[in-house]
């Protein structure tokens, strides 16, 4: 059996098979699952822990300082310290809150998140589940999560949570729209929802170089509706705390705090990979039609670590943004999206539409 | 114009005043029953146009206590001095030039803070520094044993 | 307590809002009890004090060099400035004149002070609106201006170098080439500033347009400083009643018509050039002379009421000195800017959202310990 790092797909079936062979079908893909689940669950913790000391280090890059660098070696460890802090402090329980809700609410976003990260494709053959309907799961599953910051919201009994979570929930349902649609476009030039053949298809030119204007258009559009559904950068006014509030988030602490906090870093990176994917070409390497050597050299980095990478300079840039610019007030935020954006997408739609029919694309 | 004209400007604007030549700007010194139109003439007259109200100052002159008000022309960039006293150190009252310059708004909310003079017609006249336990620091005889060294 | 607030009528959906003396945003230990409706600003009504001290009371119990030690702790982002007005006060009233290289010193170092001011107040208006990169950028340059401060004078924000007569002690001899180099420098990164900030396109729209003001309710309300020239209100004291060696230099008085926060804004950038302007003119030129007139040991001004107005970073600080030809003052009363700019507030903030409440409140640029005294 030979093992290629550079194509998953045998040591995934290997796995799949020795399971079927020493058990039952049923038990061997409860294994399966549990497997999965604790990859996934792993992924998520390493990915936040990583994600938190990069926008650290990036946000000290941008402001000419340097950042975290006590903790381990260049201050690797400072996300597992601020960890540690926050699993010891006290949870103040809220008078009069609806204590259900209350609890539940952190765990409903992380689950939108992990539910999102099961369907992307990190590398060829890695890739939970392959949906034939990917994007459109993508989208549903990562909608669910205004729901918990909604009833964060609401069960705090704050005035200050609810203005928040309002704020934040009217932000997250209208970006949505324009994710989507830049999303659409995107399908319409591949022709298929299924993750895995899209990336297929940009084997010979990543999605935002054959899709000409309107992809680049559909990218930056993304970019743009992809901040500000994750509260992110210059459309955190939900979370300013130069403003009144905290936010939906003022009144947890402790472990509870610190799951919306790694969900918000999670999220973002589920925006960025999801821009890799569908614009970004996924785990395929760049390659240049007809230039063979160039070609060679690019394989030589395994599809795992190219998925990576663009992701996080997809995130990057998002970081970028956020500590260049003042943040945008409540109704520019929702002129910008009703007003600008969606005439925008649609009319980009069109484009792409148009494009397709008359075969102007790679 | 320089103080000399000021100085006779005022004499007529202001007939029944004190008119003084201080240090450096004139000052003139009305009873309080004429502070209201004594300032209303010295910002409308076309000639001194004191449309400026720069300072408020509570002063406790010892036996009375008093209010002086430092105006400027913005049109002619001079300078006065209006003063006034009452001499009733329990109820004192002044009437309130709010309606002539919004700057003094702020500025008798303090005199009144700190030295207890009241100002008629203010729209909102209320402590602005301190609570309604302390006395009135500014006056001379007040005494705090805790916080003051008498000399 | 105080005295009740005063009952306002709450309307329907009205519910009241209090942003706390502690606020990340109010430059200072500053109550505002905010009323809105939904997101819009019904009344916002300062509630002061926190920082009062008792400085004027405090005054007629100490002598007049005693004294500029307390203006530092006043408008602590103009300490120079402040002590400038006192020491000019007493120097007039007992008919002092201080020799050229006193005016000269002074001057370059209140303009020194006032780069640095509206460097903080870059980066305090760039941090409330969300910018926070501002912050640092701000601090980092405002850095170099505090390190001349802290070799001439000795204190990098609390200064007290001045006392009446001249300044307590000569300037350090690396004090000219450091300022130059200075300004070197200044001059390559304030253009960054702009990039930033001024230019962007997310600040504008968030700043313009907000906290109108025009020309006549600014003379009414007594606006002076940056806010006050923002709506056209002509109010330089450095142009109509020149003092120290500001007779001798050349500059532009900055003057807007608009009167709105991001004009507000623009006047402040726009007389950081000026004030550089101002220092490369005297720089070089420095006479020689003493630095300080032989006074008496005890100084007692004579009997009479006194005015000195000088131009601090926010505006006109008025000193108004009553002497009864004892060593300590009658009465000593400042007029503070800071005291007057806040006064319309409401007016200012009616009608517009919350979000813009911090932007107009930064805009104005307060300093609560000069209001408070």
């Amino acid at each position: 059996m030979e093992f290629s790092i550079y194509d998953l797909t045998s040591f995934t079936q290997w796995i799949d098979s020795s399971l079927r062979a020493s058990m039952s079908p049923g038990w061997a893909v409860a294994i399966e699952m549990i497997i999965i689940g604790l990859a996934i669950l792993i992924f998520f913790a390493l990915v936040g822990l990583f994600l938190v000391i990069a926008e650290r280090k990036v946000c000290a890059l941008m402001q000419n300082r340097l950042g975290p660098n006590r903790v381990g070696p260049g201050g690797m460890f400072q996300t597992v310290a601020d960890l540690v802090k926050l699993l010891f402090v006290e949870l103040v329980p809220i008078k009069n809150a609806d204590k259900i809700l209350f609890n539940l609410a952190p765990f409903i976003v992380i689950i939108a998140s992990i539910m999102a990260i099961g369907a992307l494709p990190f590398a060829k053959g890695l890739q939970a589940i392959d949906l034939n309907i990917g994007v459109f799961y993508l989208m549903a599953v990562s909608s669910m999560g205004v729901i918990g910051v909604l009833l964060a919201g609401w069960s705090s009994n704050n005035k200050y949570s609810l203005i928040g979570a309002m704020r934040s929930g009217a932000q997250i349902v209208s970006y949505e729209l324009s994710v989507g649609l830049a999303l659409v476009t995107m399908v319409v030039l591949a022709g298929t929802m299924q993750l895995s053949q899209m990336i297929e298809a940009q084997r010979w030119g990543w999605f935002i170089f054959t899709g000409h204007i309107p992809a680049v258009i559909a990218f930056v559009i993304y970019i743009v509706a992809g901040t500000a559904e994750t509260n992110r950068g210059p459309f955190d006014l939900a979370e300013a705390e130069s403003e009144l509030t905290a936010g939906y988030h003022t009144e947890y602490s402790g472990i509870k705090f610190a799951l919306f906090f790694l969900a918000e870093y999670i999220n973002m990176f589920i925006i960025a990979a999801i821009a890799t994917t569908v614009f970004l070409g996924g785990w395929m390497p760049l390659h240049v039609y007809g230039w063979d050597g160039f070609n060679k050299v690019m394989d030589i980095i395994p599809p795992f670590f190219w998925f990576l990478g663009k992701a996080f300079s997809v995130v990057f840039i998002m970081m970028w943004l956020k500590w260049t610019f003042p943040r945008l007030r409540i109704d520019q935020l929702l002129t910008l999206e009703w007003k600008f954006l969606l005439p925008i997408n649609i009319f980009n739609l069109l484009l792409m539409a148009f494009l397709v029919l008359i075969g102007w694309h790679w | 114009m320089d103080n000399i004209q000021l100085a006779a400007s005022a004499a007529v604007l202001a007939p029944g005043s004190e008119i003084v030549q201080g240090k450096q700007f004139v000052e003139i010194t009305v009873t309080p029953e004429l502070l209201v139109s004594t300032a209303t003439a010295l910002k409308q007259n076309s000639e001194t146009r004191f449309d400026m109200l720069v300072c408020v100052s509570g002063v406790d002159y010892g036996k009375e206590l008093g209010t002086v008000y430092h105006l400027r022309s913005t049109e002619f960039n001079h300078m006065v001095v209006l003063k006034t006293k009452v001499s009733d150190r329990d109820k004192p009252e002044i009437d309130s030039l709010c309606s002539l310059w919004p700057a003094a708004d702020f500025h008798e909310r303090e005199v009144y803070d700190l030295l207890g003079i009241k100002f008629r017609g203010h729209p909102d006249l209320r402590r602005l520094f301190l609570d309604s336990t302390w006395g009135y620091p500014l006056r001379k005889d007040y005494k705090d044993d805790i916080n003051i060294l008498a000399k | 307590m105080e005295e009740a607030v005063k009952n306002i009528p709450l309307e329907e959906e009205e519910y009241i809002i209090n942003m706390g003396p502690q606020h990340p945003s109010t430059h200072g230990v500053l109550r505002l009890v905010v009323s809105l409706r939904g997101e819009m600003v019904l009344n916002v009504e300062p509630h002061i004090g926190y920082v009062h001290r008792g400085i004027e009371k405090m005054c007629e119990s100490l002598t007049y060099p005693q004294i500029i030690h307390l203006t530092d702790r006043m408008d602590y982002l103009s300490a120079h400035i402040n002590n400038e007005a006192v020491c000019l006060a007493v120097e007039k009233a007992l008919g002092i004149e201080v020799s050229d290289r006193v005016k000269y010193i002074r001057t370059i170092l209140s303009e020194l002070t006032r780069i640095q001011s509206h460097q903080l107040f870059w980066a305090t208006f760039g941090m409330d609106l969300g910018g926070l990169t501002c912050f640092f950028y701000g601090l980092r340059d405002r850095e170099l201006v505090m390190d001349i401060f802290e070799e001439t004078c000795g204190g990098r924000m609390i200064v007290s170098y001045n006392c009446p007569g001249g300044l307590m002690n000569d300037i350090h001899p690396n004090f000219q080439k450091r300022t130059k180099d200075f300004i070197k420098y200044f001059r390559k990164t304030l253009p960054e500033y702009d990039r930033l900030l001024t230019g962007n396109v997310i600040f504008q729209e968030r700043v313009k347009g907000l906290g109108t003001i025009n020309r006549e309710d600014a003379i009414a309300w007594g606006l002076t400083g940056p806010v006050g020239r923002a709506s056209g209100f002509s109010c330089d004291i450095r142009k109509h009643n020149p003092y120290s060696a500001y007779n001798k230099v050349t500059f532009k008085e900055i003057l807007y018509n608009e009167g709105d926060s991001f004009h507000r804004y623009k006047v402040r950038m726009d007389e950081m050039w000026e004030s550089m302007n101002i220092i490369e003119q005297l720089i070089d030129n420095i006479p020689e002379g003493p630095y300080a007139e032989k006074m008496k040991p005890v100084i007692k001004l004579p009997e009479g009421e006194y005015w000195q107005s000088v131009e601090t970073a926010r505006g006109e600080l008025g000193v108004f000195i009553v002497s009864d030809g004892n060593k300590n003052p009658y009465r000593f009363k400042f007029r503070s800017p800071n005291f007057v700019n806040l006064a319309p507030l409401n007016i200012l903030a009616k009608g517009f959202k919350i979000a813009d409440l911090v932007a107009i409140n930064g805009s104005l640029d307060l300093v609560i310990p000069d209001l408070d005294r």
